[in-house]
C-alpha cells in the first residue's frame, strides 16, 4: 500500500512536470512614466564614505533640477553594494530584473564594477561609471553599452606623473601602492612613462588594501634611499599612511609623488593640516581649481552637505549633469539605448566642476589632469575645511592613452604586478 | 498514513512546485533567486555533513566551494576547458584534491583547535586568489564565463539554469541521505557522538573524518562550479571568511544534521539579503536580529519550528480539551 502511493505520487510528479516544460511561459509588458535609475553604491561595508559622498553628489544635482529631465522624471532608487562585488551583481540583478531599471549609474570600486559591467552589457542596460576607474572597462574590454560618464580611468592622471616626476629631476623612484588592481594601474602607469623617459623604479612595494600599520613599509622604502615615492593609497589607508609617514620623520626627507585618492579631499579633511600640506598629487579633479564652475559647485556642495566635496561626490553631481542634457537632447526618449547612449557619448561639457570633458571612442573622459599641492584653504572655502588641493600645474586634454598610439597601448597587458610598463 | 508515505508526497509536492514555477510566471528575478538558493542549499548541505553528522566545524567550507569556482573560471579562461561535464568533473576533484590537503593539517586537532586551523586555511586560499593576480585575476576576479550547453540543451537562459542547478539540488539531496542513512553514515554519527568509544571498537576515526572531509568538499566544489556559471563572475569574496560564516549560518537556520533543512537556511538567507538590502540601508543589521531570534527560539532550525509550534497548538488544544466538564 505503501510502495504504491509513493509510486502514485511520483508518476504525478514526472506528468506534471512534462506538462510544465512544454506550457510557454506568461510574457509581460513593459509600463512607460518616469525613467528609473539604479545608483548602486557602498552604502555599508568599508567603502561607506565613499558610498554617502556619491549619492549626495547625485542627488544635489537632481534637487536642483526638479528631478526631471527630458521632460520626465528621474526616478533614482539607491542599492547598497556592501562593498562586495558578488553583492554588487546581486543588486544589478534585483534592480535590472525586478525593479526594472532602465540605466545603471555606479558601483563604486573596481572588482563592482568588473563583476556589474558584464551583466549589464548582456542585458543591454547603460551602464556609467563615475568613479569605477578600472582601465580595462574602458579599454580591453570596452563595451558601447559602458561608458565612463564624468568618469577617469586609473592610470590617466599618473602617466603624467611619471612625466612631470622626471622633468622635476628625480632619477631614483620608489612606488607603493596597495595589492589590488586600483594600485597596480595607478602605479604602472607612473611606471611606465617615468621609466621611458629614463628614470629608474628601484622598488615596488604593494600592501594589501586595509593595512593598519604601514612602518614596516615605509621603514623599507626609508632602506631604498628614493630620490621620491610615489604613493597611492585610499580611504583609511590613506589616513594610516599619511599619518605614519609624518610621525616617522619622512615628510621632510622624501618627496611625495601621491596618486589623486591618497589627497582626496574625504581623507585630508580628517587630518592635521602639518600632515598633509605641501603633499604633491596627481588628479582629475582638484576642488581647490580657481575656475568659476569648481567655485560654484564646491559652495553649493558646501552649503548641503557642510564639508568640501571629494571627487567621488562631483563625478557623481557631474554625471547627473551630463546624462540629465543628452536625456534633454533625446526628448526623454530612453527606451532607445542606442539613441540615449549616442546621445552621452556626443556631450561635451565645456566647462564643469572637473574642467572640460570629451569622451573618447572607447567611453572613457578626455580630460584635464591637475598637479595638485595640499595647502591651507582661503576664502569661503575655509569655512568648510582646512586644507585642499589647488592647482599649480594643468595638463589639458589628456587621453587614458597619454601619448601613445590606441592600438599599441592597447596591445599591452593591463597593468599587474608582473606588467608595470617597464623591463625589471 | 506512515511518516514515509507522508515525506515522499511532501518531497514529490515540493518537486512539482519547484518545477512549475519557472512556467507559472514568477519573474525571472525571483527564478534567478532560487537559482541561487539551490545553489546554496548544496553547499550549506556538504558542510552540515561535517557538523551536523561528523562533528567537525569546517570553516573552511568556502575555501572548497571557491576552489570550485575558480576551476571553472581558470579553465575557461585560460585552458579553454568549457564542456560541461568536464568542468564539473574539474571542479569536484579540484575540491576534493583541496580537502585531502586540508585534512592532513587541520585533523591533527579537533574541536576548537579544528576551527582555527580551518580558518588559517581558508585565509591561505583566500590570500593566493586575492594577490596570486597573475592566476586568479586578484580582486578584480575572473569575468567572462559563459554558461555551457548540458548535452543538446543551450540553459545560457535564466530558467534553463534554473533546472540544471535544480537537478543537481535533488541529486546531492539523494546522495547526501543515502550516505549518512548507510553503515558508514552511522560510524560518522559515532565519530561525531564519542569518538573514543569508536577508536576503542577499532575504527580509525582520523580516516573516517579524513573521507568525510573530502566527501563533503566534492560537493562544497560541485556548488562552486554552479555558482560561477550562475554568476558568470568569480571574485576572491566568493572564498572569504564571510563566504564560509554565510554558508555555517545557512547550515544553522535550517537546522544541523537534517541535511534537507538547509535548503530553507539557503532559501532564507538568499531572499532577506537581496530583499531587505532593497529596502533599507539596515539591512545587515536586521539579518543579524533575524538569525538570532533563529538561534535563541528555535535551537533545532527552522525545520524543528514547524513541528514544535504544531506541538504547542494542538497542545493547548488538548489542554483546551481537558478543561472542558
Amino acid at each position: 500500500m505503501r510502495t504504491s502511493t509513493t509510486a502514485k505520487t511520483a508518476a504525478l510528479a514526472v506528468a506534471l512536470a512534462t506538462l510544465a516544460l512544454v506550457t510557454p511561459a506568461p510574457s509581460r509588458s513593459a509600463d512607460p512614466g518616469p525613467i528609473k535609475v539604479a545608483l548602486l553604491a557602498p552604502t555599508s561595508g568599508s567603502a561607506a564614505a565613499a558610498g554617502h559622498d556619491m549619492v549626495a553628489g547625485w542627488e544635489l544635482f537632481w534637487k536642483e533640477h526638479g528631478g526631471k529631465a527630458g521632460g520626465r522624471t528621474i526616478q533614482t532608487t539607491v542599492y547598497d553594494t556592501a562593498s562586495n562585488a558578488a553583492h554588487a551583481l546581486d543588486q544589478a540583478r534585483h534592480a535590472v530584473e525586478q525593479d526594472g531599471a532602465q540605466v545603471v549609474v555606479g558601483p563604486y570600486l573596481a572588482n563592482e564594477g568588473l563583476a556589474v559591467a558584464p551583466y549589464t552589457v548582456a542585458h543591454r542596460i547603460p551602464l556609467f561609471l563615475p568613479t569605477v576607474s578600472a582601465d580595462d572597462l574602458s579599454q580591453r574590454q570596452a563595451s558601447a553599452f559602458i561608458i565612463k560618464v564624468a568618469g577617469w580611468s586609473s592610470s590617466l592622471p599618473t602617466h603624467v606623473a611619471g612625466v612631470w616626476a622626471y622633468e622635476q629631476g628625480y632619477r631614483k623612484v620608489a612606488t607603493l601602492a596597495n595589492s589590488y588592481a586600483f594600485g597596480y594601474e595607478n602605479a604602472g602607469g607612473f611606471a611606465q612613462t617615468f621609466s621611458e623617459k629614463g628614470g629608474k623604479i628601484i622598488d615596488q612595494v604593494w600592501a594589501p588594501l586595509g593595512t593598519a600599520d604601514y612602518s614596516p613599509y615605509i621603514s623599507k622604502i626609508q632602506a631604498d634611499k628614493p630620490d621620491a615615492l610615489f604613493v597611492e593609497m585610499v580611504g583609511a589607508d590613506a589616513v594610516h599612511f599619511l599619518q605614519q609617514w609624518s610621525s616617522l620623520g619622512l615628510k621632510s626627507k622624501i618627496p611625495l609623488i601621491a596618486n589623486e585618492t591618497t589627497t582626496d579631499q574625504s581623507n585630508i579633511r580628517s587630518i592635521a593640516p602639518e600632515i598633509v600640506e605641501g603633499i604633491t598629487s596627481f588628479g582629475h579633479f582638484a576642488e581647490g581649481r580657481d575656475a568659476a564652475p569648481t567655485r560654484a559647485f564646491i559652495d553649493k556642495y558646501g552649503k548641503a552637505e557642510g564639508v568640501l566635496p571629494s571627487y567621488m561626490a562631483t563625478s557623481f553631481y557631474t554625471a547627473a549633469q551630463w546624462i540629465g542634457q543628452a536625456i534633454d537632447k533625446i526628448h526623454g526618449n530612453t527606451g532607445d539605448a542606442g539613441m540615449f547612449l549616442g546621445a552621452v557619448r556626443q556631450i561635451k561639457l565645456a566647462e564643469s566642476a572637473f574642467g572640460p570633458m570629451v569622451l573618447d571612442q572607447y567611453g572613457a573622459p578626455v580630460e584635464n589632469v591637475y598637479v595638485r599641492k595640499v595647502v591651507a584653504t582661503s576664502g569661503d572655502a575655509a569655512k568648510y575645511a582646512k586644507t585642499w588641493n589647488v592647482v599649480i600645474k594643468t595638463y589639458p586634454h589628456v587621453s587614458q592613452f597619454w601619448t601613445y598610439k590606441v592600438a599599441d597601448y592597447l596591445k599591452q597587458p593591463v597593468y599587474s604586478p608582473s606588467f608595470q610598463g617597464y623591463t625589471k | 498514513m506512515s511518516v514515509r508515505t507522508r515525506w515522499a508526497i511532501a518531497a514529490a509536492t515540493g518537486l512539482i512546485v519547484a518545477l512549475l514555477l519557472p512556467r507559472l510566471g514568477v519573474p525571472t528575478f525571483y527564478i534567478s533567486l532560487l537559482t541561487q538558493t539551490w545553489i546554496f542549499a548544496i553547499v550549506a548541505m556538504s558542510l552540515d555533513l561535517l557538523v551536523g553528522f561528523t562533528g567537525l566545524v569546517n570553516f573552511s567550507q568556502a575555501a572548497l566551494f571557491g576552489v570550485g569556482a575558480y576551476t571553472v573560471a581558470i579553465g575557461a579562461t585560460r585552458f579553454h576547458i568549457t564542456g560541461f561535464a568536464e568542468v564539473i568533473v574539474l571542479g569536484i576533484v579540484a575540491a576534493v584534491l583541496t580537502a585531502a590537503l586540508f585534512g592532513l593539517v587541520a585533523l591533527r586537532s579537533e574541536g576548537v583547535g579544528f576551527i582555527i586551523m580551518t580558518i588559517a586555511l581558508n585565509e591561505i586560499v583566500w590570500g593566493l586568489a586575492y594577490q596570486w593576480v597573475s592566476v586568479s585575476g586578484g580582486d578584480n576576479g575572473i569575468t567572462g564565463i559563459v554558461r555551457p550547453h548540458v548535452g543538446p540543451f543551450d540553459v545560457s537562459a535564466n530558467t534553463g539554469y534554473y533546472y540544471v542547478c535544480l537537478a543537481f539540488f535533488v541529486l546531492a539531496l539523494a546522495l547526501l541521505l543515502i550516505v549518512v542513512r548507510s553503515p558508514f553514515g552511522l560510524v560518522l554519527k559515532g565519530v561525531r557522538e564519542t569518538p573514543r568509544r569508536m577508536l576503542a571498537l577499532g575504527y580509525n576515526v582520523w580516516l573516517y573524518r579524513y573521507l568525510a572531509l573530502m566527501l563533503s568538499a566534492g560537493f562544497a566544489g560541485m556548488a562552486g562550479v554552479l555558482f560561477a556559471w550562475y554568476n558568470q563572475f568569480v571574485g576572491p569574496v566568493t572564498l572569504s571568511l564571510d563566504q564560509t560564516t554565510q554558508i555555517l549560518i545557512m547550515v544553522i537556520l535550517g537546522g544541523i544534521g537534517t541535511l534537507y533543512g538547509q535548503l530553507f537556511g539557503a532559501f532564507v538567507v538568499v531572499f532577506l539579503s537581496n530583499e531587505l538590502s532593497a529596502v533599507t540601508q539596515r539591512w545587515e543589521m536586521i539579518l543579524g536580529l533575524v538569525y538570532f531570534a533563529v538561534v535563541m527560539y528555535a535551537p533545532g532550525g527552522l525545520v524543528a519550528l514547524v513541528p514544535r509550534l504544531w506541538a504547542r497548538l494542538r497542545g493547548r488544544r488538548a489542554a483546551l480539551a481537558t478543561e472542558e466538564p
